[in-house]
């Protein structure tokens, strides 16, 4: 398993090699980049903040639960923090397993919980201003008021 | 006692800084913490509907009780990952 959180590119193509093993039948990989424009608002860079210690915590919590929950042999989990360009890759999730339909799955699962519950906040920079991203709403459990919906 | 609050996202924005040690009661509960905070800015936020708390880097609901040291961050809706909007 490797979780890392950090402001360095993230080899993509390397961390798909490396995850391979013989007993693995698939390896399943989400790479999430910046595109170029939100809701058709031309998109200059984004910055990536996160509440550092909680958020990598969090992320090693979802790899280790992946891997019990869909019975995958490996998991890595990658986010970058700072500031990002168009094209780059701001999350790596991957997903090594012996059949196919658990590594699809798993890699589902992961990017979308990480997506709404890892304390991991975004700056959209556009032309002609910067506002901060509107989150998911976070899962009723964890939301903290009394009418929240999730 | 005192605790250490921690802002992030445009909550940082809003309070115009990203940590701030407070005084509250004895036995204060995360509920109490956020109506003592809320009453500090008269801005209007949909924040406060929206937000989770993270008591010592894990989350916390209103009722929890707070201790002295404690530190407390306030997180809006997250937005990691990659863009969202367009997807759905």
């Amino acid at each position: 398993m490797r979780v890392e959180l950090g402001r360095a590119v993230i080899p993509s193509a390397q961390v798909l090699d490396e995850i391979k093993s013989g007993s693995d039948g698939a390896v399943c990989v989400f790479d999430g980049i910046v595109r170029d424009n939100t809701r058709g608002r031309k998109t200059l860079f984004l910055d990536y903040e996160a509440y550092e210690e909680m958020a990598l915590a969090q992320m090693r919590k979802l790899a280790a639960e992946a891997t019990a929950k869909f019975g995958v042999r490996d998991v890595t989990l990658l986010h970058r923090l700072g500031r990002l360009e168009v094209g780059e890759t701001s999350v790596l999730v991957v997903v090594a397993s012996a059949h196919r339909g658990a590594a699809f799955d798993a890699c589902r699962w992961l990017i979308d919980t990480l997506k709404k519950t890892v304390p991991i906040w975004k700056k959209e920079h556009f032309a002609d201003g910067a506002v901060w991203a509107a989150g998911e709403p976070f899962p009723g459990e964890i939301a903290a008021h009394k009418d929240a919906q999730g | 006692m005192r605790v250490d609050v921690l802002y992030f996202g445009t909550l940082k924005d809003l309070f115009g800084r990203e940590q701030q040690p407070l005084d509250v009661p004895d036995g204060a509960t995360v509920e109490l913490l956020l109506s003592l905070l809320r009453a500090q800015t008269s801005k209007q936020s949909d924040v406060w509907r929206t937000l989770a708390v993270a008591v010592n880097r894990d989350y916390a609901g209103l009722s929890t009780v707070l201790h002295d040291g404690d530190e407390v961050a306030l997180l809006p809706p997250v937005s990691g990952g990659m863009q969202s909007g367009c997807e759905a």
